[in-house]
């Protein structure tokens, strides 16, 4: 099932790391009893809807609420004259930087619906029916305008213009006309021109992706309530609720100490919940209804009016040497935005060539607005894009040359001491193990039969640190609490109880996690950038450190010694005085029963902005099987290994790296947005937005490389992410081999497969 | 959803009289399509006719010439149970069984899958290969219509205002007789059928093919049942010529669109390769059913 | 319109409340009953995600009316374990680590569960297929299907033992 390698250096021989237990928050979720964002209930509570747009772009001229304030049972209406105007100003609240007054819009439209689905009003009534029916009694009046959706059909100098102010950036200088396109990214080294022209080998292709969807299960929910002198409680599941309580803030002009966010369970987000869609207009109801108001997105409405990714449009040009050297690579991207700027084009800049050694390279990036939802992150965002694109070209590639995939790659793969494209120099990396492990494990030795294929694709996501918050409270009993700001998306609470627990000596079940209020604990960034585990858990254990630095000192004050002659070994204080002869340790639980005559609670919170995250590589595996007649896909067996620096609770690593290969298998083979003419999502729902059912997908091998960070207490490195990256082309590679034809569109839906079928043989 | 007044009557009359009272009144039996088609607000009744306890509307049972009487309010799942049914027409209950999540099979019923009249429903190929006819109720009284005369078009029916249809029936087989239906859906569960095909044989004691019905699903705008490829079919065993002249039969019979499930021409590339598997797996089991 | 009253039982306990005739059985057993165990994904029987048993027969209630529980016998995730005692698909689920946020989680237990009460001894490819009406975005599915599994295993040993 899984395999855990551990380098020769890797110093095990912890007493919790590295182990499974039950997590503490798991009783509740197994018996329905855990509360997501729709769970709440508070006294007096509305329910609010919003109205959306039907047109994909359209002037908005007017919203007469009249009839719907006068329906009995209603209690406000909302619209964009509501919210304050923001000037543009760029934020740090999410992974990414967010312009404020493009996500104030995007919350709720000013003059312009600029995709269908966008937010034009909200209600707030007694019962779900009669604002359903008050939705259907605001009336406004919209001028329809050409949309264009399409990245390459946005760019073109005749398409129908999304936003006057928007003049794109990064070209060597301004232009004077605006246009869809709202920036170029560059990044070069070397001269690529000249190294391809001189290349021995060259491989070309152009690759294309569709919008896809997070697809979490659970649809954003909150419940909110503004008091008359202006304080704010927020109740919503998020993937950051000091980021929510950030927009909320920007979006209305609050103050930010005015809103206290309470973390809800949250039912998946992958990114798609690392900004704000529905807090701050269930403020706004509650303030003009002076009630709690609750609002639900319907699953048709988190596919019509929530971030997807990008689709895009990758070409990659690659020159090698005859022995398999690649010497030059040339990669141009264009993505989708969506109705704001703010597409992951630059990350997949950044990631496109993070695995290889290339001397020359030029990757270009184009950030293009399109009459669709404004795209959210989605789980490494932008690389398992450009990774497709660059995977399929080097697969080519190592057709062509004849040569093994793995070993092309590791012939040209980054290594410790190489200088990444995207600046940094890599150090403490795995990524040379992580492909040996895969050519080491047994599926890659399996034979394969008639219809049937073999894919290779590696991937590679950077995982961040940034700010987090930990406190950890001893108990007078001797049992702790470790409190974060981070809500758990994955199992990260286990993983903060087991690091507290390694520190101070104790049982994973001996600490018990909190997700804490915004009110209750320090700040902390998002859980995303798979960086909960390695800066949340760094704080975690600088926290605890510090409360065994406490003990320590209790422990030498009651012996009379020097703390220097106190260690603090399994959970006890041991006397190294040998003056003190067999004095008798003093454990955690004796000393916390007498903290207060010995100086008071014993208890710490350390804030840091934790720096040296390490970057995440995987590699994968897939092997497929063709029906010739039908198109259909059978994925046969996938394996997917991944340098995680250390696995701190090594089933929920697995479970990332599971998660991440069914959402990038599904990319491949099955889910994209579908669009009608007028621009209206046709497919905004379940049944033909197809992500993965249990039995689409075989079990899915792990391999987890344990290379550890040296920057991280326990060496964990980021993990959640990088198995998203290379699922797209390791299931296009293993198609294109099944069928003898390169299969470069996805998604790869069996009429799409049949036709290059058939097409090959004509 | 908008508001709707519910009743639930135990009898056929009280049924009938609560469809014709109100204009706007819908039957409802598993609600598997109904209720998702009132919450998108595409379907608004003013009534809701539940049909689930009216006696008669669920269950399966023989009738007196053999063949099967299966209540058109009968969930999938109940009708998978029925040993004696799936051994006599195998086709019509994996048809049955196809449609939907095991959830939807807990209600879903062969008299809302047929009166949803989805070009794509998954159990009208399997009932109309195998000569299925519906009991119909209503004003008039009760009737007798085979399940393909049922059909009207995309989300429409022949049936009568205040008709409802309230059993399916089966004819009695008789030995080396057997069916069977496949689909092609994208994934491996969950789809709506991209194109569907039932395949209904009877053989002669020598493994010659006496009768032979072909329908295809998702191809027009309901489901067709070709003579041309049953014809095909009838005279000799099921060799590779009979293959290709069913083959063709079915493609030359498809009048697909292309939508965001297929393309035409996909569709009738399917129907061809569908209707040569259906066909072997239906041969096969008539030649094992003494 | 005026409200329907049903009477119904859940979890083996008798339960009564009023209704408007479009309201569905999850909305009714969220809203009404307080149950907010079982979860809205979809609301159109894609996703599973609201899964419960009517009269021992798995349904997504999200496409079942609230009106139509009258006199029938609803069980929830909320009454799969037995005071503090949990199922054992629920403890192999914890020890296997087959949930990550925990969206999904009751309505593939309530599915499972169904699963095994008609089929003690499914193999991994009847069990995909049964579950197949769930949705589950963060897991893969791979260890719910080894929880799933070792459930069955140890509930046929239990039997044998007993």
């Amino acid at each position: 099932m899984s395999d855990v390698l551990d380098r020769p250096d890797a110093g095990a021989g912890f007493a919790v790391v590295g182990t499974r237990p039950v997590r503490p928050d798991g009783f509740d979720k197994v018996t329905g009893r855990a509360a997501f964002g729709a769970d709440l209930v508070m006294p007096g509570m509305l329910t609010g809807r919003i109205k959306r747009s039907p047109h994909a772009h359209a002037r908005i001229l007017g919203i007469d609420a009249r009839k719907a304030l006068a329906l009995p049972g209603v209690k406000a209406v909302v619209t964009g004259a509501d919210f304050p105007d923001l000037a543009s100003e760029l934020v740090e609240g999410g992974e990414a930087a967010s312009n404020m007054r493009d996500l104030a819009v995007n919350v709720m439209a000013r003059d312009k619906a600029l995709y269908e689905g966008h937010a034009v009003a909200a209600v707030a009534a007694i019962s779900p029916a009669i604002a359903e029916a008050a939705l259907d009694l605001i009336e406004v009046t919209y001028e329809p305008l050409p949309h264009v959706i399409d990245v390459e059909a946005a760019m073109a100098p005749d398409a129908p213009l999304l936003h006057a102010h928007l003049f794109t950036e990064g070209l060597e200088s301004r232009p004077t006309l605006p246009s869809n396109i709202a920036k170029k990214h560059q990044f070069v080294r070397g001269d690529v021109d000249a190294a391809l022209a001189a290349a021995e080998v060259t491989v070309e292709g152009r690759y294309t992706t569709k919008a896809v969807h997070q697809g979490y299960i659970e649809p954003h929910a909150c419940v909110a309530a503004m008091s008359p002198d202006g304080q704010c409680q927020v109740w919503s599941s998020s993937q950051g609720h000091f980021m929510v309580r950030t927009y909320c803030a920007k979006v209305l002009a609050l103050d930010i100490s005015d809103i206290r966010v309470t973390p809800a369970e949250i039912g998946g987000g992958f990114g798609g919940k690392t900004t704000v869609y529905l807090e701050p207009v269930a403020l706004a109801l509650s303030r003009a209804a002076g009630a709690p108001v609750k609002l639900v997105m319907s699953r048709d409405e988190v596919f019509r009016a929530t971030g997807p990714t990008s689709g895009g449009v990758i070409e990659v040009k690659l020159g090698a040497t005859r022995d398999g050297t690649i010497t030059a690579a040339e990669v141009t991207l264009k993505f989708q935005a969506g109705a704001f700027p703010g597409s992951p084009v630059g990350t997949a800049c950044m990631t496109a060539l993070a695995c290889y050694d290339v001397p020359n390279f030029r990757i270009v990036g184009w950030d293009v607005v399109t009459n669709s939802p404004k795209v959210a992150a989605y789980r490494a965002p932008g690389a398992p894009i450009s990774a497709f694109g660059v995977e399929s070209a080097v697969d080519q590639l190592a057709r062509k040359l004849g040569a093994d995939p793995i070993e092309l790659r590791a012939k040209n793969g980054a290594r410790n001491g190489l200088k990444a494209p995207y600046g940094p120099t890599f150090q403490a990396i795995g990524y040379q193990e992580t492909l040996q492990a895969l050519k080491d494990h047994p599926n890659y030795a399996v034979p394969l039969g008639p219809n049937q294929g073999r894919g290779v694709a590696v991937g590679f996501w950077f995982n961040v640190g940034g700010e987090s918050t930990a406190a950890v409270h001893v108990g007078e009993d001797g049992t702790a609490t470790v409190v974060t700001g981070n809500p758990d998306i994955g199992g990260s609470r286990a993983s903060m109880a087991i690091m507290a627990a390694e520190v101070l000596g104790v049982a994973a079940e001996d600490v018990r996690p909190v997700v804490a209020d915004t009110a209750s604990i320090g700040y902390s960034m998002l859980t995303g950038g798979s960086r909960t585990t390695f800066a949340t858990g760094m704080a975690v254990v600088r926290a605890a450190e510090k409360v065994v630095d406490e003990l320590k000192r209790r422990a030498a004050g009651i012996w009379s010694v020097p703390v220097e002659q106190v260690a603090w070994q399994g959970g006890k204080a041991i006397c190294l005085d040998p003056a003190k002869g067999d004095t008798p340790p003093l454990t955690l639980k004796g000393l916390a029963g007498q903290s207060a005559r010995t100086g008071g609670p014993i208890s710490a919170e350390v804030s840091l902005n934790a720096q040296g995250a390490g970057p995440g590589f995987a590699a994968h595996l897939c092997d497929v099987e063709v029906d010739p007649e039908t198109g259909h896909v059978k994925v046969l067996r996938y394996t997917a290994a991944q340098d995680v620096g250390r696995a701190i609770h090594p089933a929920y690593v697995e479970g990332q790296m599971q998660g991440g290969v069914a959402q990038g298998v599904g990319w491949a083979l099955n889910e994209e947005y579908i669009f009608d003419a007028e621009g209206r999502m046709e497919n905004a729902g379940f049944l033909d937005y197809r992500v993965p059912v249990a039995s689409d997908l075989p079990m899915i091998d792990t391999v987890m490389v344990e290379v550890p960070n040296p920057r991280h207490p326990f060496g964990a490195k980021g993990v959640g992410e990088a198995p998203i990256v290379p699922p797209l082309a390791a299931v296009a590679s293993a198609v294109s081999q099944a069928i003898g034809v390169r299969m470069a569109d996805l998604p790869l839906s069996p009429p799409k497969i049949r036709a290059a079928i058939d097409a090959k043989g004509a | 959803m908008a508001q709707f007044d519910y009743v639930a009557p135990t009898s056929v009359e009280d049924a009938v009289k609560a469809l014709v009272a109100a204009p706007a009144a819908k039957a409802m039996a598993g609600g598997t399509d109904l209720i998702v088609q009132m919450r998108a607000g595409r379907a608004k009744p003013a009534t809701v006719v539940d049909l689930k306890r009216i006696p008669g509307a669920i269950g399966v049972r023989r009738a007196p010439d053999g063949g099967f009487i299966i209540g058109a309010a009968t969930a999938g799942a109940v009708i998978g149970e029925d040993a004696a049914l799936a051994r006599a027409w195998p086709g019509v209950v994996e048809a049955a069984n196809l449609i939907g999540s095991t959830q939807v099979q807990g209600r879903a019923s062969l008299g809302g899958n047929l009166c949803n009249a989805s070009p794509a429903a998954d159990s009208v190929p399997a009932l109309i290969a195998a000569r299925a006819t519906c009991v119909i109720v209503g004003p008039a009284g009760r009737r007798e219509a085979a399940v393909e005369t049922i059909q009207a078009g995309p989300g429409r029916t022949s049936l009568q205002p205040g008709e409802f249809v309230l059993e399916l029936r089966l004819p009695p087989r008789p030995s080396h007789a057997s069916d069977a239906y496949q689909r092609l859906i994208p994934r491996t569960e969950m789809d709506i059928a991209v194109v569907g095909v039932g395949v209904n044989l009877v053989l002669d004691a020598d493994g010659r093919i006496a009768e032979a019905h072909v329908a295809l699903g998702a191809v027009a705008p309901s489901t067709l049942l070709v003579a041309e490829a049953g014809a095909a079919l009838v005279g000799g065993p099921l060799d590779e010529a009979a293959l290709q002249r069913l083959d063709a039969a079915a493609q030359a019979a498809c009048r697909p669109i292309s939508d965001k499930r297929g393309t035409a021409e996909y569709r009738t590339q399917i129907a061809g390769v569908l209707a040569r598997r259906v066909a072997r797996i239906a041969y096969d089991r008539a030649k094992a059913n003494a | 319109m005026s409200k329907i009253h049903v009477t119904t039982t859940v979890n083996g306990d008798l339960a009564e409340f009023l209704t408007d005739p479009q309201t569905t059985l999850l909305d009714a057993l969220r809203d009404a009953l307080g149950l907010t165990g079982s979860k809205e994904g979809c609301g159109s029987g894609d996703c599973g995600a609201c899964s419960v048993l009517v009269d021992g027969r798995l349904v997504c209630s999200c496409l079942v009316l609230a009106a139509e529980a009258e006199g029938r016998r609803i069980e929830t995730i909320e009454g799969m374990a037995k005071g503090g005692e949990l199922h054992p698909l629920q403890q192999k689920f914890l020890e296997h680590a087959a949930l990550q946020c925990g969206f999904c989680t009751p309505g593939l237990l309530v599915a499972a569960k169904a699963l095994l009460d008609a089929n003690p001894d499914p193999t991994e490819e009847e069990t995909r297929y049964w579950l197949a009406g769930n949705l589950c975005r963060c897991t893969g599915y791979d260890k719910v299907i080894r929880a799933v599994l070792d459930a069955a295993a140890e509930m046929r040993q239990a039997r044998r033992a007993a």
